[in-house]
């Protein structure tokens, strides 16, 4: 059983993961590392055709060639989301070449590698550190897999990989157009996806990079999103993935009364904190209450001529429609949602693509995610000191990634809209059953029942003093709620048994998550 | 003798209900048998409601099969009482939630009835969040939107929703069944705290003296004091032809509402957008509605996507002299409370109305005259209502005189912004 400690949000992580030393939170902004970032090896050009021509038929001969080996680290990219084929492709061909105890390391999962449990069955993968999602979620929490795995925020990802936490042996990016060289963009292309952030850098420091694309274009392949500089073999198959499940598939505004509440009351605050004004930023995810605030936010900016200087995706048709419309000047944008999304990319110079390392990277000088004047972001779960989770369900299932969640909650102002019970399991409750964001950075939660602004936020507070709108004090809504639905939720029968450490932004563990019994 | 009964929906899509079976046995106690999505978080307290509900109901020996898709309380109780009821089993007594205490609402024959939402009577999700969109009146219907052979699921679903949930300050109104049904389904919601009563299909005033006389006979044997209002419907050529009498039938009746599906079939004619073909009936209702000394309501809007044609068409149903507006969607309730809501126009020149009048007042003068007209009491009289409702919606101070009299050009919007209707 791993030995725990109590970190500074008095959570019990553990001291090692995998047998590798871990430092416990400490309080935000309270670790500050020193030293030198991790190098790479030193390469010669010599080393690599002079053509640049950097083909490998398989992606089996390709890993053969990158001298795969049991025991070592393979990364792999979310841009294709559910429609991704690459990753499955190889560790289908890692299982194939008989290769052991191989750690994953992709930049989040997707229902469509429920695959992999059948290698970590038969011991090709030992464990997996990145998000989990449905079947894989399961096979986590019920304590199959055989290594503790590892969930971390997209800039807590680059982190990882720029202070040497995680090493990634082999990188394997899926691109939709690349050349011989081994540019790549993810923005045209049949499995044109958008941007290809995620995949930044993992091809920067893995020791050997592989770009597989199913639209090879003669050298060079403009613009480039991954420097083919960084590429050390390029693999051509029919397909890298199925475009339709590229699309998220949270991209529709909702219908639903209550969440449109939600979205509503939402657009409201931003207004009557001040919030909405000419030059402001704001970021809003997919997902149907987002979008909807998105849209509230739109007619208010129309009626009242003003103008945002940037907002952050993921892109959707609906932030492209502000853009065209001209509400805003630039999207900076982090993923594509949508089709949309992508050609706006391709074709606006103010549709900008960003990384993980521009918009959250804890070992970057500063970040975007910090400039933002509001964000708004989901949770499973927000506790009466506004502590959020955003990884597990209140039964103890992992059923989200931390994405770029974490990274977010860095902004001016943080804003949860979320329901305040769903199926009868109170939303607002004591304590979270997993701790991903510490309270003092959630700074409102909006629920249909009423809008808590966290305490610290005395500003927030003195300025919304005497609006129409439902402000209450969080543990009133929660008392309401409880009401509702016949008392707080029982907490799930967990054994001491870690199944997965949640890391901070900075690397450190702030909590961990259970073997359910 | 049947001695199985089940209730409520069961399969992939329901959510918030739950589907019971109740076989009465003849030893052995309650057992019951539990498959729900909030097993882990709820399941030990929906059992101990059930074995308890048993209990309530006189039920000594039974396997109950719960298959729960995040139902609440009030809910469950609900399902496990029509599942016992259709076991063939005679209840002891019906399961009784406590009433909530936090909706203390009251009613008011002459309160704003803008917008009355409908909910379908036998679909429990909605329930809980319906008041959070304020509309003025949320109607629990048992009528058209629930299945012949649901209507016992519907009555006893509608009651516990009555006692248990909490509808944010809306006035509690019901849609019973027509004829004989509906005296019954009186049995089921009079005692439970219902404010307002819709009669549906309504073409004589007997019918509405029959549904009072019920309440009245209902409220006595159940020893409460207060008043259920009643708003007949009229939804037929013969309805539209007594409008007044049906108005004047009882003390009770608070309002006239108009539907025009029944009605214009009823006529003969086809429904169109213009709506030429009922506008004689619309006219009459209202002016039936308006000698009875009651509130003219209209038919409901029925496309949730057309947020364009619904606020003409409350606007034009203001024009004509209505005062409310059914809802069949919350997102149609704003709308409708901003429709009807008076305008700048209209307030700039009721403020004017009311001071000149109040002035004149003052002054002991007979004759109130602003500019060069003179104004009747009639009209001084609906000035001094617009000026009330553009308080209460926040469309005007209520130091409006103040800010006036200063010759401040910016007296409106001084109010607190209250879009929810201030209620």
């Amino acid at each position: 059983m791993a030995k725990l400690v109590k970190n500074a949000a008095g959570r019990m992580v553990p001291v090692a993961i995998n047998e590798n030393a871990a430092t416990p939170y400490a309080g935000v902004g309270k670790y500050v590392p020193t030293g030198r970032k991790v190098g790479t090896l030193i390469r010669s050009a010599a080393d690599y055709p002079s053509d640049g021509d950097k083909r490998t038929e398989t992606i089996k001969q390709a890993l053969i060639n990158a001298g795969l080996k049991d025991g070592m680290t393979i990364s792999t990219h979310h841009h294709l989301r559910n429609g991704d084929y690459v990753a499955n492709a190889v560790f289908a061909a890692a299982a194939e070449l008989g290769v052991k105890d191989l750690r994953w390391f992709p930049s989040a999962s997707f229902p469509c590698h429920a695959g992999m449990i059948e290698h970590m069955e038969n011991g090709v993968i030992h464990h997996i550190e990145g998000s989990m999602n449905g079947p894989l979620g399961d096979y986590c929490t019920a304590g199959k897999m055989r290594g503790m795995a590892v969930l971390r925020s997209h800039g807590g990802r680059y982190q990882a990989v720029q202070d040497g936490e995680v090493h990634i042996d082999i990188a394997v990016i899926a691109a939709p157009t690349a050349d011989p060289f081994g540019n790549a963009t993810g923005d045209r292309g049949p499995t044109a996806c958008g941007l290809l952030g995620f995949a930044l850098a993992d091809s920067e420091y893995a020791d050997h990079v592989i770009a597989v694309t199913d639209n090879l274009v003669p050298f060079p392949c403009v613009p480039w999103q991954i420097q083919g500089n960084n590429v050390d073999q390029v693999v051509v198959m029919d397909s890298i993935g199925d475009a339709s499940k590229i699309i998220s598939g949270t991209t529709q505004i909702t219908k639903s009364p209550d969440r449109l509440l939600i979205a509503e009351l939402t657009a409201r605050f931003c207004d009557e904190a001040g919030i909405v004004q000419n030059g402001f930023s704001f970021q809003a995810g997919a997902g149907g209450t987002a979008l909807s605030f998105a849209l509230f936010l739109r007619d208010m900016m129309r009626e009242r001529k003003i103008k945002a200087r940037f907002v952050r995706g993921g892109s959707t048709q609906y932030l492209v429609d502000m853009l065209e419309e001209g509400l805003t000047d630039y999207i900076l944008d982090g993923q594509t949602f949508d089709l949309e999304g992508v050609r706006s990319m391709r074709e606006n110079s103010g549709h900008v693509n960003t990384s993980p390392f521009t918009s959250y990277n804890w070992h970057g000088k500063g970040n975007f995610a910090s400039m933002l004047d509001a964000v708004v972001l989901g949770a499973t779960e927000v506790d009466v000191n506004f502590n959020a989770n955003v990884v597990t369900h209140s039964d103890g299932r992992l059923l989200h990634g931390i994405g770029g969640w974490q990274n977010c909650l860095a902004s001016k102002c943080t804003i949860l809209p979320i329901p305040s019970f769903r199926d009868r399991i109170p939303v607002v409750v004591d304590s979270v059953t997993t701790l991903c964001g510490p309270g003092e950075l959630v700074d409102v939660i909006v629920t249909e029942r009423g809008i808590a602004i966290n305490p610290l936020r005395r500003d927030l507070l003195e300025r919304l003093q005497g609006s129409s709108l439902p402000i209450r004090p969080i543990g009133e809504i929660k008392a309401e709620v409880e009401d509702i639905c016949g008392g707080a939720a029982a907490k799930p029968d967990l054994s001491d048994e870690v199944v997965a450490a949640i890391k901070w932004v900075d690397g450190t563990v702030i909590d961990c998550v259970r073997q359910i019994r | 003798m049947a001695s199985t009964g089940w209730a409520g929906q069961r399969g992939g899509r329901v959510r918030s209900d739950c589907w019971v079976q109740v076989e009465l046995q003849e030893s052995g106690g309650v057992t019951v048998e539990l498959q729900s999505k909030v097993a882990g978080m709820f399941g030990d307290r929906i059992v101990e409601a059930v074995v308890q509900g048993c209990a309530s109901l006189g039920v000594t020996n039974a396997k109950v099969t719960v298959e729960d898709k995040g139902a609440l309380p009030f809910t469950i109780a609900a399902r496990l009482e029509t599942a016992v009821r259709r076991s063939g089993h005679e209840v002891a007594a019906p399961l009784l939630l406590p009433m909530n205490k936090k909706d203390a609402s009251v009613s008011a024959p002459d309160r704003l009835r803008r917008s009355r939402l409908y909910l379908p009577g036998n679909e429990p999700k909605f329930y809980v969040n319906a008041g959070l969109h304020y509309p003025d009146g949320i109607i629990l219907d048992l009528e058209d939107s629930v299945a012949p052979a649901e209507k016992d699921a519907a009555r006893c679903l509608v009651r516990n929703a009555l006692r248990a949930v909490d509808f944010y300050g809306a006035e509690r109104m019901v849609r019973i069944n027509q004829g004989s049904q509906g005296i019954e389904d009186l049995d089921w919601v009079v005692p439970h705290g219902v404010h307002l009563i819709l009669i549906p299909k309504v073409e004589e005033p007997a019918q509405v003296v029959e549904v009072d006389r019920r309440i009245q006979e209902i409220l006595a044997k159940s020893g409460q004091s207060g008043v259920v209002h009643l708003m007949p419907i009229i939804e037929s050529a013969l309805g539209a032809w007594q409008a007044y009498e049906i108005g004047k039938a009882s003390p009770k009746v608070v309002g006239l509402a108009i539907g025009l599906e029944d009605y214009t079939a009823d006529i003969g004619a086809q429904r169109t957008l213009a709506g030429t073909e009922s506008f004689w009936a619309r006219a009459q209702v209202l002016n039936g509605a308006r000698a009875a000394g009651v509130q003219p309501i209209d038919t409901v809007f029925s496309d949730v996507t057309d947020m364009v044609g619904l606020r003409e068409s409350v606007r034009e149903a203001k024009g004509l002299g209505f005062v409310g507006k059914g809802c069949i969607h919350p997102r149609q309730i704003n709308e409708v409370h901003e429709a009807f809501a008076p305008d700048e126009a209209e307030i700039d020149k009721a403020t004017r109305i009311v001071l000149a009048f109040e002035q004149a007042e003052a002054k002991g003068l007979g004759v109130v005259s602003l500019g060069s007209k003179m104004i009747d009491a009639p009209v001084v009289k609906r000035a001094v209502a617009l000026v009330e409702q553009a308080i209460l919606v926040g469309k005007l101070s209520e130091q409006w005189r103040d800010e006036l009299s200063g010759d401040m050009p910016g007296a409106r919007r001084g109010g607190k912004m209250n879009e929810k209707g201030g209620v």
